[in-house]
């Protein structure tokens, strides 16, 4: 009876716009924390104040869309934060070795090098079977030590004003428009486009159920592995970004695999895979983003941030989880009649 | 068991016929941490041993236990709440908390009160988090980070370093010794005979283990599930709580930086899963546990006995845990792929 039923009850499910609606929340909610910054402060929405919000929000946004990826999969990645730090770190390294190094090499071997952690963390937790909280878990202590082992805590070198340009340089030509922007609309461009292939699909359907997917003839392993490299290499990415504005530290990334997750989960993804869409996990990071800078501007004390921060995260995801059970219930119920 | 081509049946070998008590199941992820804690343990011996130093000593082995205890305590908490299918990233905080509270308490209205200050707030800590899990349905994961952001913020705005002053006569707790054995370990000790009997002797236990388990169905059989996660969260708490006061006793004062320097939120977790519990809830137990903390320890020993840069160690602590639970995993992989077989005939 239940081999029936089963069936039915997912294609009850999925016949829901289910990712629309378990993304709602994230949106009323950006639009909400936006019309309140127009109150605060009108200039707000001046064209350059605007991008520069934007390029501000673009590693986090970048790294959501990483994580997107690993979590609709059913996983998780909390390595990203030391990644990013490690990637600011040994970029300002390279400078150090080769000053001559031209930037995009930089890049590039950034790029590699976080692809390679996401190969390792996917690897280890499709074929040695770890959960990957335990997986990441373990690379980002193994990349934090690694990190301050190297550098004693005080990380030298320098990076390059051609290398920093990505993260905070115009693009020539067109002085309001920031290099990051742009990185970040060819990012969100290639992740809606990745989403809607096949292969995007075959992701969500993994986490959705794996054993379900297997049977269908997906490659599990290679699917999960494929989302942990491109977490990394987002996390790479973000690190260039992020190596444009901020100084050179052993704390560069400290945090931000928390606040990638927690993006995401704003954006309606259910932790365990399988539902969501990967522009309302960027909207997710959008909307801490603007939370960060609301928090600011009413001068709320660094300190006292992190307090209202969890505050309005917990509260804006229980919203979401009331309003998606509430939808959640009507084929529970038809199944209970049943 | 396939039978060996050109032999015939036989008696069965001597492994299948010996009483199911003297056998021991290398299956099973308990006895696996074990194994891994004397291998882990025997090695540490052999490579300290041939720098010149001493490693079984009683002075040595109670300053393992010695710098296990706070760990130990967070981690029979945490049991709780990953048995229960729930976990807490909030218990590095709420132990910086718990060790000013404590200590601040304790410098004007004496130790009595100054104890029950820190359960009590530990409580009530625990007690938000299982509600926001359960009434509010936040993911654990991010209902717990969430309060951590809140307890962060509220550290860091009214703290700006040590604050608090503990009596002399409560530092005992953190020196003291009972014969060679400091107290700190029968404290560690009295809570994980506590946690195994509630988990396995108590209905409460059951219950977790079943909500744990699968939620739906606990919730179908009758288990009130709401109540026993919250339940789970607030022990988790106290015994976060416990480590905290064992931590102001050790430290003599209140530290902001108590809890979040011994990163206790993610290895208290990495150490249950070490101790062969399932991250999922509703598999393992604080045996195993103990087991993981032990390991953790020993190991950190070991470094700092060869002078290790302490940077380093986490390095190794990290591929350690990953290591470990790839072991357990393979395990657990094999064991399944043995059951669907004799399933499938």
């Amino acid at each position: 009876m239940t081999q029936t039923a089963v069936p039915e009850t997912r294609r009850t499910r999925l016949r829901l716009p289910a990712t629309l609606s378990a993304s709602t929340p994230v949106f009323v909610l950006l639009g909400v924390l936006l019309l309140v910054l127009a109150f605060v402060d009108i200039g707000f929405y001046e064209p350059d104040r605007l991008l520069a919000f934007i390029r501000r929000a673009a590693p986090l946004i970048i790294l959501a869309a990483g994580q997107y990826f690993v979590m609709v999969s059913g996983g998780f990645d909390l390595s990203v934060g030391s990644v990013v730090t490690v990637g600011v770190v040994v970029a300002a390294e390279l400078f150090n070795i080769a000053p001559d190094m031209p930037w995009p090499v930089a890049v590039l071997i950034l790029l590699v090098a976080g692809m390679g952690v996401g190969l390792i963390n996917g690897l280890i937790s499709t074929l040695l079977a770890v959960p990957s909280f335990i997986t990441t878990l373990g690379m980002m202590l193994i990349l934090q030590g690694a990190v301050f082992f190297w550098t004693q805590g005080a990380p030298r070198g320098y990076l390059s004003d051609d290398y920093r340009t990505l993260g905070r340089g115009m693009v020539p030509g067109l002085p309001w428009l920031p290099w990051a922007v742009i990185v970040l609309a060819v990012v969100a461009a290639a992740a809606v486009v990745f989403m809607r292939s096949d292969t995007g699909r075959t992701l969500v359907a993994t986490g959705d159920n794996d054993a379900a997917a297997a049977l269908s003839g997906v490659r599990v392993h290679r699917l999960r592995v494929l989302a942990f490299v491109l977490s990394g290499l987002a996390a790479a990415l973000a690190a260039v970004l992020v190596g444009g504005f901020t100084g050179i530290s052993a704390q560069a990334g400290d945090g931000m695999e928390f606040e990638a997750i927690t993006a995401v989960v704003l954006g309606g993804v259910a932790l365990g895979g399988g539902r969501g869409s990967v522009v309302a996990a960027m909207a997710g990071a959008l909307s801490l983003q603007t939370l960060f800078t609301l928090l600011t501007m009413l001068g709320v004390s660094g300190a006292l941030e992190s307090t209202v921060q969890g505050v309005i995260v917990i509260a804006a995801v229980a919203l979401g989880a009331v309003s998606w059970s509430r939808r959640q219930r009507v084929p529970n119920s038809t199944k209970e009649r049943r | 068991m396939t039978p060996q081509p050109g032999t015939k049946a036989g008696p069965p070998p001597l492994s299948r016929v010996a009483p199911a008590a003297a056998r021991i199941n290398f299956a099973d992820p308990v006895v696996l941490v074990y194994l891994a804690l004397v291998a882990v343990y025997l090695i540490g011996w052999t490579i300290v041993g041939l720098r010149g130093g001493d490693f079984v000593t009683v002075a040595n082995t109670v300053t393992i236990l010695q710098n296990s205890a706070a760990l130990g305590l967070v981690a029979i908490g945490q049991t709780y709440a990953i048995l229960a299918g729930s976990l807490d990233l909030s218990v590095a905080y709420l132990i910086s908390l718990v060790t000013l509270i404590t200590a601040q308490v304790m410098e004007s209205a004496g130790i009595v009160a100054g104890v029950a200050a820190a359960l009590l707030l530990a409580g009530l800590v625990g007690l938000g988090n299982g509600l926001i899990v359960t009434k509010l349905k936040v993911n654990a994961f991010i209902a717990t980070l969430g309060v951590a952001l809140i307890l962060r913020g509220y550290l860091e705005n009214t703290y700006t370093g040590p604050a608090g002053d503990v009596p002399t006569e409560f530092q005992r707790l953190g020196y003291d010794r009972i014969g060679p054995l400091p107290v700190s370990v029968f404290l560690v000790a009295a809570v994980a005979t506590l946690t195994w009997f509630v988990l396995r002797r108590t209905s409460l236990g059951h219950h977790i283990y079943a909500v744990g388990g699968d939620r739906e169905i606990a919730r179908l059989s009758g288990v009130r599930t709401d109540r026993t996660v919250i339940t789970a969260h607030v022990l988790c708490s106290l015994c976060a709580g416990l480590a905290g006061v064992f931590l102001a006793s050790r430290l003599g004062a209140g530290a902001p930086l108590a809890g979040t320097d011994g990163q206790y939120d993610l290895v208290s977790i990495a150490a249950v899963v070490l101790g062969g519990s399932l991250l999922a809830g509703g598999r393992g137990g604080v045996v195993g546990t103990i087991g993981g903390v032990l390991i953790l320890s020993v190991l950190d020993n070991v470094f700092d006995q060869l002078g290790v840069d302490p940077f380093f160690k986490n390095v190794v602590r990290g591929a350690v845990i990953i290591a470990a639970v790839a072991l357990y995993a393979r395990q657990s992989v094999a064991r399944r792929r043995r059951q669907d077989q004799r399933r499938s005939g």
